[in-house]
């Protein structure tokens, strides 16, 4: 469990278990069919952007195509029953595990996208699995009715049946959606939709919680379109795969509210009565009506509020509390480095390491020492390579040749959460937050990413905070930081995870001189406990007061490297940062 | 099969992969100006290609104002003209709804704000369709002229095998080159093709140098949908359609753009063609049913081998 979500979790249990009695009850007075009908459907669809939801609103992998699961679910159910004779009961379980083999099948080559790519090609799934139905022949399917043994087959002759499996089937999709919400599994993909290579580079396994995230997805839409199928008796490829189904996930969910578990249930609730009963009423004399209300009702929510109907609401009219703090003992167990390097002994050795973009050798040849304790600046002027020496560092780019081993590991080949759960702590020039997520969370991250169970995660991340000086800001969402507060966050985000080594690229930027003393006291403190950080930084005072030595680097080479009064003094480096005027102007 | 009946297959069906492709080209400029350069998500776009079939079908046919111009001239007449009106509710479209949830007011927000510009374009689709539906009814229609049945005969080539050119797609892909080569003279040469670039490239940068982008904006939106209609306008003449004609395009659209490479207009044009090519070629060895499947399978193929398009410089960095 997330920190503090306990409470949450409890409250908002209790909501699903009086909203779903009172909807039942209501639903119970409902004679008219197809009224009944409608009452049915509303659950259907909401579960249908609850599953939606997890992927694209928590993960931010925005799928067009989420019809592909939920038409995998029906004719699943259908074509089970049709040829085998297969109860729905079953059947509806039979979709669901087929549908999270088809998210597999379709998430490993498409999440190599990222972004429209990965939307666009959501898309192109369900119409051509469309397509290829109505060549197969199964253009209309109906589901044989069995008189002897209705209930067996998921068949009622009472409406108010369907609507209690309805409710049902929600309840369950609802109660998953909060279990991810409130488990890493959703700090894993809040993180992802927010900043994706900050959360690799704390240690998250992107691929592999977007995926988990698209089967879990898949299958609950899988278990909303079979159950569909036996409401509706009747499927055809368009009204399970076509591109108004897969519009209905979404519209559902970004009008109730995105990245909440109730999104969905509110977005349902409201338009689906909306867009039936426009089209019973006025369906026969002005055909489409319900479409053209229901687009301007879409828009209307969208300009009025963006996130959806119950963000809008909720900080409307429920102010949220201030965060309390963070109870002081909360950071006293925090896991440490297991095997921490004797002070003064070799951490990491690079050797000969080059990389090219086409002609222009960033970074070629080079190789320098970390020793356990020390802080080692890279200077250079811009475009020295020294941004690009951590991509390859840390696993974000590839090397074309040449090694880096920390303590035994070559921390070349690996991907950037390997390379950070092998205790690599990364800043970033730009400062990479989670701007939604309180601070403590931001942090969490960190610890989630080196794999450490909730507990120990809350305790390490809390005892980050109190090693940067941020403990009192625990509660506020990352986007109300200032500038200095940003970096150090960045800073107990690569500390929460215990790394043996810190790799920070340019923690000092855009900070006022005072803030600057600031930060590298934090970061003196860190070396007195023993942390080895490696720190890229344009501001020589700063580094001449920190560093215990330099590496200087010039157009990718390593252009001198040692203590910093003979770096400094080197006529070489002079040239390169100065100009060899300026040199030739000192010499005489 | 008969080597003949074979040959003359194939030269027919590259003929009509050639000139729908052309055709789908210029449908895919607009949407390339829309999403590939001003990266707005528009999922109306099958919908601007609707009202340009319609607006030319209104304009050249029964009591439409253009009538006179009969059914040889007029059908291209009003595919042209299709532009100018779709530009303008193209325009009013954007400064009222897209311009809200895109540009500068949603650079650097979380997920860029596609998911509004998602939401905001469905719901335009939604109440273009059913608008349609309710405006122009759901009875199939064409513009129609005596173009679409006849043809010129090239050949016979070998043995027998002749290649039949329908006039009205050949007069339409000649129609679509012109204004795709007009087009692309306009964005590379002229000021305000520059500005236009500039600011959907870059917003930030483009308002430091004094470029109104909000007008840019507007007009480059405008453009993209009355390309996309004039393409509709040049379709209306040999295809039946009805309102809800876009969701067929919309799919054919975003795969030709994405294969010519996000951000370039000729690579939208090639893309689309390329896409055109491949459906009417797949004709000749799979079942109808099954060509629109093909193109997207293979629109998923090149997305996955080559995401930076066929004719694109490089991939996105991360």
């Amino acid at each position: 469990m997330r920190y503090g979500s306990a409470p949450r979790l409890k409250k908002d249990l209790v909501t699903l278990g009086i909203v779903s009695v009172a909807y039942l009850a209501v639903s119970a007075f409902v004679t008219n069919s197809y009224y009944q009908l409608i009452l049915t459907l509303v659950p259907i669809w909401a579960l249908f952007g609850v599953s939606w939801n997890i992927l694209s609103g928590y993960g931010g992998q925005l799928s067009f195509g989420h019809a592909s699961f939920f038409g995998i679910g029906a004719y699943v159910v259908t074509l089970a029953l049709v040829y085998w004779d297969l109860t729905p009961w079953l059947g509806i379980p039979l979709g669901m595990i087929v549908a999270g083999c088809a998210a597999l099948l379709i998430g490993i080559p498409t999440f190599r996208l990222k972004g429209h790519y990965f939307a666009l090609s959501m898309l192109a799934y369900p119409l051509a699995i469309l397509y290829f139905l109505q060549y197969l022949g199964f253009q209309e399917m109906s589901l044989p009715m069995h008189r002897d043994n209705p209930a067996a087959y998921l068949e009622f002759t009472n409406p108010h049946y369907y609507t209690l499996v309805a409710v049902l089937l929600l309840i369950a999709g609802v109660f998953v959606s909060m279990l991810v919400e409130n488990s890493r599994f959703g700090l894993a993909l809040l993180a992802i939709r927010q900043n994706e290579l900050a959360a690799e580079a704390a240690g998250i396994n992107a691929l592999l919680w977007k995926m988990r995230a698209l089967v879990v997805s898949g299958m609950l839409a899988a278990a909303a379109g079979g159950f569909y199928a036996c409401v509706l008796l009747v499927v055809t490829p368009d009204s399970v795969f076509g591109m108004l189904v897969s519009a209905q996930a979404v519209v559902v969910t970004l009008f109730g509210g995105v990245a909440s578990v109730w999104g969905p249930v509110i977005g349902a609730a409201i338009l689906v009565p909306l867009a039936e009963s426009l089209n019973a009423e006025l369906g026969n004399i002005l055909p489409g009506i319900q479409g053209v209300v229901y687009g301007v009702a879409i828009i209307g929510i969208m300009l009025a509020s963006p996130d959806g109907l119950f963000w809008t609401i909720r900080d409307r009219f429920f102010i949220p509390k201030a965060p309390a703090p963070l109870p002081v003992s909360l950071g006293a167990n925090a896991p440490t480095v297991k095997q921490p390097a004797a002070a003064g002994s070799l951490l990491m050795k690079v050797e000969n390491l080059s990389r090219s973009f086409g002609g222009l050798r960033a970074v070629s040849g080079v190789s320098f020492e970390v020793f356990a304790g020390e802080i080692l600046g890279i200077i250079g002027p811009n475009g020295a390579g020294k941004t690009t020496l951590f991509n390859l560092l840390n696993g974000v780019l590839g090397a074309d040749e040449g090694s880096a081993i920390l303590g035994g590991e070559s921390m070349i080949g690996p991907k950037v959460h390997t390379v950070a759960r092998m205790g690599v702590g990364r800043t970033f020039q730009v400062v990479r937050s989670f701007p939604r997520l309180p601070l403590l969370d931001n942090v969490i991250v960190g610890a989630y990413g080196a794999g450490f169970a909730d507990a120990a995660a809350i305790a390490s991340a809390a005892h980050a905070l109190d090693r940067v000086g941020l403990a009192a800001q625990a509660g506020v969402p990352a986007g109300q930081l200032t500038n200095k507060q940003l970096r150090l966050m960045e800073l107990a985000r690569a500390l929460a995870g215990a790394p043996r080594l810190l790799l920070l690229d340019e923690t000092l930027a855009g900070l006022g001189r005072d803030e600057c003393d600031d930060v590298l006291d934090v970061l003196l403190r860190l070396r007195g406990e023993g942390m080895t950080v490696v720190i890229i930084e344009h501001t020589m005072h700063a580094m001449m007061r920190i560093a215990d030595r330099f590496v200087v680097l010039d157009h990718g080479r390593v252009l001198a490297s040692g203590l910093p009064r003979t770096v400094v003094e080197d006529r070489s480096v002079i040239e390169a940062y100065l100009g060899k005027k300026w040199a030739a102007k000192q010499d005489a | 099969m008969d080597l003949e009946v074979l040959i003359e297959n194939v030269l027919n069906a590259l003929a009509a992969g050639i000139t729908i492709g052309c055709i789908y080209g210029l449908m895919c400029i607009g949407l390339g100006l829309i999403f590939g350069i001003m990266r707005i998500v528009n999922f109306a776009q099958g919908e601007l290609l609707m009202l340009g079939m319609f607006s030319s079908l209104y304009l050249v046919t029964g009591g439409g104002v253009l009538a006179f111009l009969g059914p040889y001239i007029g059908p291209f007449v009003g595919a042209l003209l299709a532009g100018p009106i779709v530009f303008a509710g193209g325009c009013l479209l954007h400064k009222f709804l897209i311009a809200r949830v895109s540009g500068l007011r949603t650079t650097g927000s979380l997920d860029e704000g596609h998911f509004g510009q998602l939401i905001v374009t469905l719901g335009i689709s939604l109440i273009l369709q059913n608008g349609g539906l309710i405006l122009f009814g759901s009875s199939p229609m064409t513009v129609r002229t005596p173009l679409a049945s006849s043809a010129i005969l090239v050949g016979p080539i070998y043995g027998d095998a002749t290649v039949f050119l329908n006039k009205a797609r050949l007069i339409a892909a000649a129609v679509a080159i012109v204004v795709a080569v007009s087009l692309y003279l306009v964005l590379e040469y002229t000021r305000l093709g520059k500005a236009l670039r500039a600011a959907s490239d870059n917003p930030t940068a483009a308002t430091y140098m004094g470029i109104d982008t909000d007008k840019a904006y507007r007009i480059a939106f405008g453009l993209g949908a009355g390309i996309t209609a004039i393409a509709g306008g040049l379709m209306a003449t040999y295809l039946s359609f009805g309102p809800f004609i876009g969701l067929d395009y919309v799919i054919i659209m975003y795969s030709g753009v994405v294969l010519g490479g996000m951000g370039s207009i000729l690579g939208a044009f090639w893309g689309g063609l390329t896409v055109g090519f491949v459906q009417q070629c797949s004709a000749l060895v799979l079942p109808p049913q099954l060509q629109n499947a093909a193109i997207f399978v293979v629109f998923l193929l090149i997305v996955l081998l080559r995401p930076q398009g066929l004719f694109g410089r490089s991939a996105e960095r991360a």
